[in-house]
């Protein structure tokens, strides 16, 4: 008997809050995530790549089990593989034959894994991430490589080898792919096929960027929290904004140089400057001084701003990028903040200029400090005065903004 | 004024000069150079939270840091501000020592006729054309695509945050809790211990609406302009405009300004006093009251509410003055039913429509629409200045962006003064202001707030209304004073959906994209 489609539901929000499906289904990879909890093991989340993949929608998946994408060619070795790891809660790749809802089958590869929980160590979800496998001209080519594939393996490599640019590769599977439609038609499709190393890379990413965004969003319930936009309209268009989730345990650990404060909140602007994804930067950590070439002292000193819970600004010398592409190339971690600031590290021809960065400390209904925002302005001449606001009334207005916004927000949740 | 503190552990020698300058914002220096640690390290208290009691003078509060890179590629300064505790002026009644002379006269910087007129404030002269109204829907809120920041938010949000990170605020009103009390109408009760520990006391009777202004009694040209954010006058040309920094022309007429409220219920409470100068008392006029309504129009922000007391219905000053502030969560008032009464004459789509409040502790009338917002003003006018010269204490709360005037007549003094209101309900000595009647209740006992109950706050506000016979002679007056006639009487109940506690309430200067995570 298979369980209300709510009641699944409901047990996933209720972990990870509502709000990470949104965050989940900004990542293109095609993934299920099944709850082991429940009686018959069913899926709680379907990803909108995985369902325009198997063409089914929403409904149709959640609250059934994985085995109805299964059909008459599957493989029931490799199905039993994915029950036995299922029973022993560990990882497992294999490659498996599906069906779409239409009846075609299709070849992918199948990377599963558990999600423990953090209370109790037991398993919790079970993400299963779904890469279709490009088909080599060694095995089947009766399907044809279509030409949304090929993008699809450029568009991988690109995201998973962020410090190369990787384009020796891609020519070479355009090579692969073009030769192999002039092979015969001969191979059977229920012939088992072995996924790429590309393929299982973008299987790796997918899973490792799918478990970043459960945790972060596990994090988070429990306590009230909020992710917000503030208006940033046409009014702050130079205004980079962050919300950092304050996380008072964290500010008293004395081994970390500065606190472990989440970020819970990005504003567009960022979003554009730096070219991630709200989902890559949710979540983070923000270490945003640490791997920088700056003095410990300041590192301290901010440290002391926020454990005191006081606002401070900086005031930071950077050195712009002439070219926009750099920003792909630039890892996480480095970037997180003081975005800006790494530029510097490359020793390109670049104009200085200043930037003012703001933090404060917001509070939530209950008066007790929940967020650090930052917010950074550029401060050089081509940042006319808009309307007579000086940059630093505008970062101000925003740090007004969001606290309003926080206090009447958690003021009315707190009820329900 | 400069201290030396030095830094717990540091790896690089550098010497940091704390700059202590209340009013000066970030003092910028380019000089990277090494300097010798000072070790005396002293950390300054931090601003205390709820109900702290300024404490005497401030301490340092910037602090500048030098940090030197070797090769001087990098530079890096940071300043923390931290908050001094400050007696505002607004609280003394002798001179402060504090303040610094700016001024030629009296020497403290006040809103007086001596300082005046040789000082410069910011300016925002809006646009005081009278645009024909769009028809839209007359409850309307913010619903989905919010319309963008205006600027005179923008502008009174970054002017108030910067006045409390220089520490002009008696507490920080975001370390007091508050709460939504659960309910139908969902009033609002915030725990505020320290507002009322140094409350001026009334200082006028409260037993006639209308007294003359009495410059020996304190009023808000004793006020230090540091407390003032920013003039708000109408502009000649039909168009809105900003001057960071206008000098005060005594030539024009009194200056009208939008302060600090020094004991803020909530972010961003300011007052808006017209024609400083003038020194007028409080009661309504049709001047005043345009600008009132401009002041939330200009904002166009529905929960940026401007409301009033008038004397005997708890204002505390007798110098005219409105009061402003952020709630971003509506208000029971706003919630409540309403009923046509009364509409002008004219148009059937260009009048003003008078509402009766129902199903709503307080009796009092809505007036929303007419052609343009002299209309709205002049209706609102006439029936105030019916009801001070009547001696009855009223309250207006200005709503939706000016769109909505509650006028809310009440005789919650006069019953005190009587002893006929319930000892309990006193205990908690909450004044029914025009806030409360709204239902934003700011409680000063811990016990309260945690008992606060939809029942506690319909029984204080039912004590406040006056009787149905009585409103309903009030209304007949009204309708008379501001030229008005009967309609027949429909409901129009507020859809509930809209007020449905249980989905979050966006701010209208946040877009729908918000998240609430529980």
């Amino acid at each position: 008997m298979e369980p209300q489609l709510g009641f699944v539901e409901q047990s996933f929000d209720l972990r990870y809050t509502g709000w990470v499906r949104e965050a989940l289904n900004e990542l293109p990879d095609c993934f299920t995530i099944t709850d082991p909890c429940i009686s018959g093991h069913p899926i709680v989340f379907a990803s909108n790549g995985f369902l325009k993949m198997v063409g089914y929608s929403k409904d149709e998946v959640i609250g059934k089990n994985g085995r109805i994408f299964q059909g008459p060619e599957t493989d029931r070795r490799a199905v039993m593989e994915i029950r036995e790891a299922v029973r022993a809660e560990r990882a497992v790749q294999v490659s498996l034959l599906n069906y779409r809802k239409d009846g075609t089958p299709f070849w992918m590869l199948f990377q599963m894994c558990p999600v423990y929980s953090k209370e109790d160590g037991r398993v919790i979800n079970f993400v299963g991430v779904q890469v279709p496998i490009v088909l080599r001209k060694t095995r089947l080519s009766g399907l044809g490589i279509s030409r949304n594939e090929i993008n699809l393996c450029e568009d991988t490599v690109l995201r998973c080898c962020r410090r190369e640019v990787c384009s020796d590769s891609i020519l070479e599977l355009r090579r692969e792919s073009v030769s192999s439609s002039h092979d015969d038609r001969d191979v059977e499709i229920n012939e088992p096929c072995d996924a790429s190393e590309l393929e299982k890379t973008k299987a790796s990413a997918a899973t490792s960027n799918i478990l970043s965004v459960l945790t972060h969003y596990s994090e988070l319930t429990g306590r009230l929290m909020f992710l917000f936009s503030v208006k940033h309209c046409q009014d702050w268009p130079q205004l980079l904004i962050l919300l950092l989730l304050f996380l008072e345990h964290a500010i008293h650990r004395t081994d970390a140089l500065l606190p472990d404060m989440p970020i819970v909140y990005a504003s567009d602007a960022f979003m554009k400057l730096t070219g991630y994804a709200r989902h890559e930067v949710l979540g983070q950590n923000c270490r945003f001084l640490s791997g920088i070439d700056t003095d410990p002292t300041t590192q301290f000193q901010i440290k002391e701003c926020i454990r005191s819970q006081q606002a401070c600004t900086v005031r930071i010398l950077n050195y712009r990028l002439m070219t926009d592409c750099f920003l792909q190339i630039i890892s996480l971690e480095l970037l997180l903040f003081l975005t800006l600031l790494l530029f510097a590290a490359f020793r390109k021809d670049r104009t200085p200029f200043w930037n003012f960065l703001h933090i404060s400390p917001v509070r939530n209904a209950s008066g007790k400090v929940a967020f650090f925002v930052g917010i950074q302005i550029d401060d050089h001449c081509n940042y006319r005065e808009l309307h007579g606001l000086r940059p630093e009334m505008r970062q101000l207005s925003v740090v007004g903004a969001v606290k309003v916004a926080v206090r009447s927000l958690s003021m009315g949740a707190s009820t329900s | 004024m400069s201290v030396a503190i030095a830094s717990k552990s540091c790896q690089v020698n550098c010497m940091r000069r704390v700059m202590f300058d209340r009013f000066d914002q970030v003092v910028q220096i380019a000089l990277i150079c090494n300097f010798t640690v000072d070790d005396k390290h002293q950390t300054p208290s931090p601003h205390g939270g709820r109900g702290a009691l300024p404490s005497e003078g401030g301490c340092p509060s910037d602090l500048l840091f030098l940090a030197g890179g070797g090769g001087g590629v990098f530079h890096l300064m940071l300043t923390i501000k931290r908050v001094p505790t400050v007696v505002s002026n607004y609280q003394e009644n002798a001179s402060s020592d504090d303040l610094k002379a700016k001024a030629e006269s009296c020497g403290r910087n006040c809103l007086g006729k001596c300082c005046l007129p040789v000082s410069k404030l910011p300016l925002y002269a809006y646009d005081n054309a009278e645009h024909e109204r769009v028809e839209e829907d007359i409850h309307g809120f913010c619903d989905e695509q919010c319309p963008p920041m205006s600027f005179l938010n923008n502008l009174l949000l970054g002017q108030w945050e910067d006045r409390m990170s220089r520490g002009l605020f008696r507490y920080d009103v975001t370390s007091c809790e508050t709460k939504v009390i659960p309910g139908k109408y969902g009033f609002i009760a915030q725990l505020n211990e320290g507002r009322h520990l140094k409350k001026r006391p009334t200082e006028f009777r409260i037993d006639k609406v209308l007294q003359p202004f009495d410059e020996k009694k304190f009023n808000f040209t004793k006020v230090g302009q540091e407390e003032v954010l920013f003039r708000f006058e109408p502009s000649k040309d039909n168009k809105s405009h900003y001057f960071p920094s206008s000098p005060v022309d005594s030539e024009e007429g009194s200056p009208s300004v939008v302060a600090i409220n020094v004991s803020p219920i909530e972010y961003g409470h300011v007052l808006l006093i017209p024609r400083v100068l003038d020194c007028l008392p409080q009661r309504i006029d049709g001047d005043s009251l345009s600008l009132a309504l401009h002041l939330a129009k200009e904002a166009s922000d529905p929960f940026f509410r401007v409301g009033y007391n008038s004397l005997g219905a708890f204002a505390t000053i007798n110098h005219l003055h409105f009061q402003a502030y952020y709630l971003s969560v509506p208000f029971p008032i706003e919630k409540a039913p309403t009923c046509r009464t009364m509409s002008s004459k004219g148009a059937y789509e260009t009048r003003v429509v008078v509402s009766e409040l129902l199903d709503y502790p307080v009796r009092g009338l809505v007036f929303e629409g007419g052609c343009k917002l002299c209309d709205l003003c002049d209706a609102v006018t006439s029936s105030c200045i019916f009801l001070q010269s009547n001696n009855i204490p009223f309250n207006i709360l200005i709503s939706d962006c000016g769109k909505r005037i509650f006028l809310l007549p009440q005789c919650y003094a006069e019953k005190q003064a009587r002893g006929e209101v319930n000892q309990e309900l006193l205990d908690t000595q909450v004044n029914p202001a025009v806030w409360e009647i709204s239902g934003h209740m700011v409680l000063k006992r811990r016990k309260d707030y945690d008992e606060a109950s939809e029942q506690y706050a319909w029984r204080l506000l039912a004590e406040v209304s006056l009787s149905e016979e009585r409103f309903q002679e009030v209304k007949s007056y009204v309708r008379e004073a501001a030229n008005l006639q009967p309609e027949e009487e429909y409901i129009s109940s507020i859809d509930d959906g809209r007020y449905d506690s249980a989905k979050p309430q966006v701010a209208s200067h946040l877009p729908q994209d918000c998240l609430v995570l529980h």
